[in-house]
């Protein structure tokens, strides 16, 4: 590819190693960027709503020490013991759950929690899956064979079951905070490794014949090379949309391990799931606000990444691609 | 992976516009079939070894509960100081046989567990994909007609919110509003316990609480268990539909689009019947194929929902065994998940073949 060709020194100054490698590198090309730029009307406006939800979402959490009255633990302050189950207002904005937790405090702690699960989870597949896909897909041989159908049964059978025997498996009874979420994140893994797997495998499997990789060959590069430079660099095209999707599923899977019991400690962090578990009896008894805000949240960050996953979905099928028409006069 | 070899061979055998389509979808459907096998035996490996790293099934199950010594005892009755590939074969010959063990924690033959919530899951299931088809299908065709004017916009929002809802979540709200503030629907259960009570003295019980309600004759029966089964399937059904509701509405656009559409539209084919029928027909191959791993996913919202509304089925029998580490009744219900999977993505794709000759591979 030209990236690969382009002879060092271009213009002499700007030598830096990425600008070298990527020449025309611009951030209007990385995705979502270049999405938001090309989206029209109702697309343009889910896009732009998912991207809000979500870059909220990831400053509460970066925020969520200074945002939360309390810790996510946290059961009494100066004044004595939180009650349990008060209603909203006071000194608890959103109420107390069954155990005197703050609800507000463990929506906000709750974000970070999220979000250590998702970057660990979807860095641990997309890095495994694509060295899998990448391998699998140039070698062939028996060693695809035996990955495809392995990730083929895998990917059939229900995520969250599958999460719930590796966590059992993995956290084997430990309670610590990194602990916790790398027993969730690596159950997450685990089930969508095969996702990756197959995408990069298709993609690999098609571009393997192009003739670029046969000239590549042909000048002597090595395999490894190949696969890591010539094949990955094209390779990697879908991932954006698979990745949003991901998260989506990840935190989806990480809130039924906690409202099944096989999440993280309450007091090791913040958990969604858990919290729900804890609110089914005071469901039953009218006590709504244990329930609705740690749900909502669940809700909202799936609505938002979901949203630009959709988004990029669409804009990347042309059936439902709709395009800016060109006004009279207007250039492009 | 000589099943995985042969898929490949038959494809330049059958072209897609061959005419002796029958032979090969003789082929097809032996090839689908026998795909069948590694798909449940690397399952059932998984989560045979999974099960295995933490020790054997009675350490963990009972251990610091028995004194030492009668645990290695019983760990040396039930074999489990073997070799694990010993233990493994021995496993599969059993399963084989269809013996899939005795529950440790309380000592019960694991196909009675299965047969007895397994009909519960079952009813859940077919409730909760009614309810995702009589709600997924129109309002996709609706969507898909009406392409980015207010209504597609809202049904969209809708199908994300049903699919970015967790099941539990859907549930929690349901209880809440139906149960708790309007009264009009139960809490939770499967059926009210005068209802249970009928049931249970029924002689020839299917455990499908529908149908032993009609045969038990019982008036107030039938809508004492179809009262409790509306909140649990709209819960898990949401979800589907959702999904489905996409579907529909990204296929119908692409069937609205094709000029034997336009050709029906210039015969003068009415707007109505040109969705319902002509648009929406192909569209549907497609919802079949995806059934098959709705399937999948529908098992896995079972086990939440189960939870959620104490709805006494495989879900609710799961989380229980591995909250007490009982990896023999684990195991056991997660093959038979597996098979069912297995053998839903068989017949899906099947269906999917006989309904479009194309897909023959």
């Amino acid at each position: 590819m030209s990236a690969e060709t382009a002879t060092p020194g271009v213009a002499p100054g700007d030598g830096t190693n990425a600008l070298r490698r990527r020449p025309r590198f611009s951030w209007r090309r990385l995705p979502v960027v270049r999405q938001l730029r090309e989206s029209v009307g109702v697309q343009r406006v889910m896009l732009v709503i998912g991207v809000v939800i979500t870059a909220v979402f990831v400053l509460v959490a970066v925020f969520a020490p200074v945002i939360a009255p309390y810790g996510y633990a946290q059961l009494s302050d100066a004044r004595g013991a939180f009650p349990t189950q008060q209603a909203p207002g006071g000194d608890h904005l959103l109420g107390t759950t069954v155990g005197g937790y703050d609800v507000f405090s463990r929506v906000i702690w709750g974000t970070q929690t999220a979000l250590e699960v998702i970057v660990v989870a979807v860095l641990l597949s997309i890095f495994v899956g694509i060295a899998l896909g990448l391998v699998s897909g140039y070698l062939g041989g028996w060693l695809d064979r035996v990955l495809v159908v392995v990730c083929d049964a895998v990917y059939a059978f229900p995520t969250l079951l599958l999460a719930i025997v590796m966590s059992i498996v993995i956290s084997g009874g430990q309670s610590s905070k990194w602990g916790g979420i790398f027993a969730a994140a690596i159950s997450i893994t685990v089930v969508y490794i095969p996702q990756y797997f197959r995408v990069i495998r298709a993609e690999t499997t098609r571009i393997k014949s192009e003739a670029f990789v046969e000239a590549a060959k042909v000048i002597g590069a090595p395999t490894s090379r190949i696969i890591g430079v010539h094949v990955f660099r094209n390779a990697t095209r879908t991932l954006p949309l698979i990745f949003t999707l991901n998260s989506s599923e990840a935190i989806l899977t990480l809130a039924g391990l906690g409202f099944l019991g096989f999440g993280i400690e309450p007091t090791a962090a913040s958990e969604w799931g858990y919290d729900l578990n804890k609110s089914i009896a005071d469901v039953t008894s009218g006590i709504w606000w244990t329930a609705i805000w740690p749900g909502l949240a669940i809700v909202l960050i799936v609505l938002g990444i979901t949203l630009i996953g959709e988004s990029l979905n669409d804009l990347a099928d042309p059936r439902l691609r709709r395009r800016a028409r060109v006004r009279d006069g207007a250039t492009r | 992976m000589s099943t995985t070899a042969l898929t490949e061979e038959t494809v330049p055998a059958v072209t897609p516009t061959s005419r002796s389509a029958g032979g090969g979808l003789g082929r097809y459907l032996v090839v689908r079939f026998l795909l069948i096998i590694p798909t449940v035996f690397i399952l059932v490996t998984l989560v045979f070894l999974l099960g295995r790293t933490t020790g054997d099934p009675i350490t963990a199950a009972l251990g610091g509960r028995l004194p030492p010594a009668e645990l290695a005892a019983r760990v040396r009755a039930a074999g489990y100081d073997r070799p694990l590939l010993v233990q493994y074969g021995d496993y599969l010959s059993h399963l084989l046989r269809g013996d899939f063990g005795t529950t440790i924690s309380d000592n019960r033959p694991v196909t009675q567990v299965l047969t007895t919530y397994g009909s519960a899951t079952l009813e859940l299931t077919v409730y909760a994909l009614v309810v995702a088809l009589v709600i997924g299908i129109p309002l996709g065709m609706v969507a898909g007609y009406l392409r980015d004017r207010w209504p597609d916009a809202v049904l969209r929002v809708f199908a994300i919110l049903c699919y970015a809802t967790p099941v539990f979540f859907a549930g929690l709200l349901l209880k809440l509003v139906f149960s708790t503030w309007l009264g009009i629907l139960p809490v939770s259960g499967r059926a009210s316990t005068s209802t249970e009570l009928t049931l249970q003295l029924l002689p020839n019980r299917t455990g499908i609480y529908l149908i032993d309600a009609i045969s038990s004759g019982d008036a107030d029966a039938v809508p004492d268990v179809l009262r409790h089964a509306v909140l649990p399937a709209v819960a898990l059904g949401l979800l589907t539909a959702g999904i489905f509701l996409r579907l529909v509405r990204t296929n119908i656009i692409g069937t609205l689009g094709m000029d034997y559409v336009d050709a029906a539209r210039s015969r003068g084919v009415g707007e109505l019947r040109l969705v319902r029928k002509h648009a929406y027909r192909p569209a549907l191959i497609p919802i079949i194929t995806v059934m098959g791993l709705q399937i999948a996913l529908m098992l896995g919202g079972a086990v939440l929902t189960e939870t959620t509304f104490e709805w006494r089925g495989l879900g609710f029998q799961l989380v229980e065994y591995l909250q007490a580490r009982d990896f023999v009744a684990v195991q056991g219900i997660v093959v038979l998940l597996a098979v069912i999977v297995a053998v839903t993505n068989f017949v899906v794709d099947v269906i999917a073949a006989l309904i479009d000759p194309r897909i023959r591979y």
